[in-house]
């Protein structure tokens, strides 16, 4: 199997892997990083979201071999201590319900803000979007970026 | 009216010791505690740690750690059950830690989350826990400076006698450890609560916020083997034979195995049995060193099936359903007077039919679960909604004792129903015996869709008999694939309030797994019939809303100990929908619909606002009032409230699953639709304030949605949604001509 080197949370990392691997599986099982879910496989719902040069990005679809020399981030290194704003809000909120989809929903949010810090109620909408809450905590979640952008701002 | 009065026994229940650290602990069996027939422990002065399910730890320095018995799926339970601990305690909520309690116990009846039942069967038990302790530790202070415990007050921890001197619950806690356990404690009035009906967060939101491990996916030990399961493609297919040489060649894949011999040796031959159709068949097992290798080895097996039952089509449920409520196979569960003669006196009939299809319950995190095999124990560690079942199923298909059996539970990434049936338990547990080592199944999102324990697919038939302005009778009849309505359904309203009353249920027995599905039954039937209330009411000319008040009115004061719901109650859920939401004096352009619903012991009212955008109606809002009896924390309540609601709506509008040839018709989420952001109406939400018991809150609302959106589809568009999702009937989204012309 090929070995890849990857910079995850601004920590550097080698492991090696079949090289159709997604990110996702390799932060989960390679780098127990378990923070960033597994939802869908497909795209489809967001869950295992990170962020790969600041962008949003589903490590679900995207191989390994992809990510190399990128800077990956994820929700284990949003902030050292909880202290990122998205995350302040979300407590603040009190969002989760079973609490899954609440990382990636928090790394759409935390890009989406870092690019668009004061954001109208259907510019949030329009980002959450692609990101499923099978609890449908879907106002709070749009409450709790509102939230962050004011902290940010 | 029915009281569900709970029996109580405090000996029976409440142990107390010392820890060797110093310090208080306190056990107590919350669900023995709840059961009238219990039998005190053989040995009181036996403290085994396996006969509790819950414990409070008080330690020298004062902290107070609760470890709360039931598993949390999103309910909020391990939130709200220590903090009735808490208040009856009387300690700071800043100064108590809430762990998940370790499950590895002989007596964890009713240790499930499902059936909004957690907070109503703990109420009185978790109250008298708190109290109890406190008692103890009162009645230590009160030996050491001797006085009478009467004499002494506590606050938030600390205990104060009359000439002033102050101890800490941490001072006394190991002289409390010896005392008996007292006898009739008083509990707090209502209107003294502090903790009770404030806002508290989720005790696990900075693990949430951060990334830790808490899920049963995230669970790992060293040296374990990933497993990903091939299950027959089709219901009613069994495996033939398999080629598992590519699968072999991949990189990362360890070993192929196959399972499911022991299990359908067990569980087999019942042919709706859901345990033999997910469990009994030959399974092909891909045990690799990382999820994504064992995936890829799953989709290079070359495996063969073979049609072992008839493989049914969505088109032949339909059919034989059509057929059920035709026909006259049905078992009658209530009938009051008789339905026939009123049908046949009446001046008007009539009848409605309306339609729902399966549905999976699509719990975020797909169904895994950790085994670990040895000669000496078996290691069970993941989100499972029923322990006790799991653990006897998996002794006895394992041919162990089941003290052999270390079953922890994991946070749980939803559960809706879903997790209450333990296939996945089975499983892992058969592949780490077949091969002795740790290994964790994990289900991709496809098998977990294309392998479920779904909904039932199910249509009700609504009759009603019109005599002279009245409603005179009413009869529901129930065609359904497996399974039929339950318990206490039929006694729901409008039962008590028709002279001629009659439910019928009738099932075709399916190959397909049915199961509960968040608010089994209600989840469906609330929809058929508040959407045949409206209809009543428009043939009936009479107000919507005075007529189900009237016939509320005529169940008070009935002597029908049946009858589940209170007239009152919803009487008044009624009277403050119209008033919370402008019924009625809704501004031009948004069409409401009504609902009132009792179900899960809760009574709740919605009222849904629909507007014409771009031509199609949008549901922009929902208000909703709940009365669930004391609210323990609001904040959570209303988190579940609001999910309950966009559920309700999100399936109702969307969720369309079926099956071609035994195949499920969706098996990931761009083939099944779920609610999204921009769908989720605003929801409002009142709560009733009273002092009565509490009730659960995971299911109540999520039934009236459907029929709150249904009703207002019907006040803007003119047409009536008979099937569910609402967005496959075309009809529906035409909408009135002079609305799209402004
Ligand atoms: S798991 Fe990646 S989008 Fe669903
Ligand atoms: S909180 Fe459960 S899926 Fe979002």
């Amino acid at each position: 199997m090929p070995t890849y080197q990857l910079t995850v949370n601004g920590k550097a990392h080698t492991v090696e892997a079949s090289e159709d691997t997604p990110l996702l599986w390799v932060l989960r099982d390679h780098l127990n990083m378990v923070g960033t879910k597994f939802g869908c496989g497909i795209a489809q719902c967001g869950a295992c979201t990170v962020h790969v040069e600041g962008n949003a990005t589903r490590s679900c679809s995207l191989p390994v071999a992809s990510a190399v020399g990128m800077s990956i981030t994820t929700i284990e290194g949003l902030s050292e201590d909880g202290s990122h704003p998205v995350q302040q809000a979300w407590k603040e909120v009190d969002v989760p319900q079973c609490g899954y989809c609440q990382a990636g929903q928090m790394m759409t949010a935390s890009a989406f803000l870092a690019k668009n810090p004061s954001p109208t109620e259907e510019e949030i909408k329009d980002a959450m979007n692609g990101n499923i809450c099978r609890c449908a905590a879907y106002n709070r979640i749009k409450k709790a970026v509102g939230v962050a952008a004011e902290k940010m701002a | 009216m029915s009281k569900s009065s709970i029996q109580f026994s405090r000996r029976n229940f409440l142990r107390t010791s010392s820890l060797a650290s110093g310090g208080l602990l306190i056990g107590f069996n919350l669900f023995t505690a709840c059961k009238s027939d219990v039998k005190p422990p053989v040995d009181l002065a036996d403290l085994h740690y396996n006969d509790f399910n819950a414990f409070i730890k008080i330690a020298k320095n004062g902290a107070v750690t609760i470890f709360s018995p039931n598993p949390e799926i999103g309910q909020g339970v391990k939130t709200s059950m220590p903090m009735i601990i808490a208040e009856e305690l009387d300690v700071s909520w800043d100064n108590v830690y809430v762990q998940q309690g370790v499950l590895d116990t002989k007596n964890y009846t009713r240790q499930i989350a499902g059936g909004s039942q957690s907070i109503r069967f703990g109420w009185d038990a978790l109250r008298q826990t708190g109290a109890t302790a406190k008692q103890m530790l009162v009645n230590a202070a009160a030996a050491r400076w001797g006085v009478d415990a009467s004499e002494l007050s506590v606050s938030e921890g600390v205990i104060n006698n009359k000439a002033g001197e102050t101890l800490s619950y941490g001072d006394v806690v190991d002289e409390a450890s010896v005392l008996e356990v007292p006898e009739n404690v008083s509990l707090k009035e209502p209107k003294d609560y502090k903790i009770i009906g404030t806002d508290r967060r989720n005790v696990d939101i900075d693990k949430i916020v951060t990334g830790q491990p808490l899920f049963g996916i995230d669970y790992k030990e060293e040296g374990m083997l990933y497993a990903s399961v091939l299950r027959p493609p089709a219901f009613g297919q069994e495996l033939v034979s398999f080629d598992a040489t590519e699968a072999k060649a991949l990189p990362g894949v360890v070993d192929v195995i196959q399972i499911g011999d022991k299990a359908k040796a067990l569980l087999g031959g019942e042919k709706v049995n859901w345990t033999a159709q997910l469990s009994g068949s030959g399974k092909v097992v891909v045990l690799a060193k990382t999820t994504w290798d064992a995936f890829k080895g799953k989709k290079a097996i070359k495996a063969v099936w073979s049609d072992a039952t008839p493989l049914e089509s969505t088109e032949f449920h339909d059919e034989k359903l059509t057929a059920l409520l035709d026909g006259k196979d049905f078992v009658t569960m209530r009938k009051d007077g008789d339905v026939n003669k009123a049908f046949a006196a009446a001046d008007k009939v009539l009848e409605r039919t309306y339609e729902s299809p399966f549905l999976p319950h699509n719990c975020m995190e797909p169904m895994n679960f950790f085994a670990n095999v040895t000669d000496e124990k078996i290691h069970l560690v993941g989100p499972v909604q029923t322990p006790e079942d799991a653990a006897n199923t998996v002794a006895e298909l394992l041919g162990r004792d089941v003290e052999d059996i270390h079953l922890e539970m994991t946070r749980m990434g939803g559960g809706f129903g879903r997790r209450l049936y333990g296939d996945f338990v089975y499983e892992a547990a058969e592949i780490s015996d077949a091969i002795r080592k740790p290994i964790k199944m994990v289900s991709s999102r496809e098998d977990d869709m294309s392998t479920g324990v779904y909904r039932p697919a199910i249509k009700y038939r609504i009759k009603a008999a019109i005599k002279d302005g009245q409603l005179t009778g009413y009869q529901l009849k129930e065609a359904a694939i497996n399974g039929n309505m339950y318990g206490l359904i039929p006694n729901f309203f409008p039962a008590g309030a028709v002279e001629n009353y009659q439910v019928d249920v009738a099932n075709y027995k399916s190959n397909i797994t049915t199961g509960a599905w968040r608010a089994p039954y209600t989840n469906f039937l609330a929809y058929a019939e508040q959407s045949f209330f409206d209809e009543l009411a428009e043939e009936m000319e009479v107000d919507k809303i005075k007529m189900r008040l009237d016939l509320l009115e005529k169940v008070k004061g009935t002597d029908d100990e049946r009858i589940q719901y209170s007239p009152e109650r919803m009487q008044n859920v009624i009277k403050m929908a119209v008033d919370k939401s402008g019924w009625g004096k809704q501004p031009k352009g948004t069409y409401q619909g009504f609902v009132a619903y009792y179900c899960h012991n809760t009574h709740v009212a919605e009222v849904a606002d629909v507007q014409i955008e771009n031509g199609l109606p949008v549901v922009k809002k929902v208000t909703c009032i709940v009365d669930c009896g004391i609210v323990i924390n609001p904040m959570g309540a209303l988190n579940q409230i609001e999910g309950g609601v966009v559920d309700g709506i999100g399936h109702s509008m969307y969720g369309s699953f079926g099956f071609e040839n035994g195949k499920p018709t969706a098996n990931n989420y761009d083939k099944y639709r779920l609610g999204r952001m921009k769908e989720a109406a605003v929801v409002e939400t009142h709560l009733v304030q009273n002092e009565l018991s509490p009730t659960g809150l995971g299911e109540p609302t999520l039934p009236p949605a459907g029929g709150a959106v249904a009703n207002a589809l019907k006040a803007a568009t003119g047409k009536r949604a008979y099937k569910q999702p609402f967005i496959q009937d075309v009809e529906l989204w035409k909408v009135k001509e002079e609305e799209i012309l402004g």
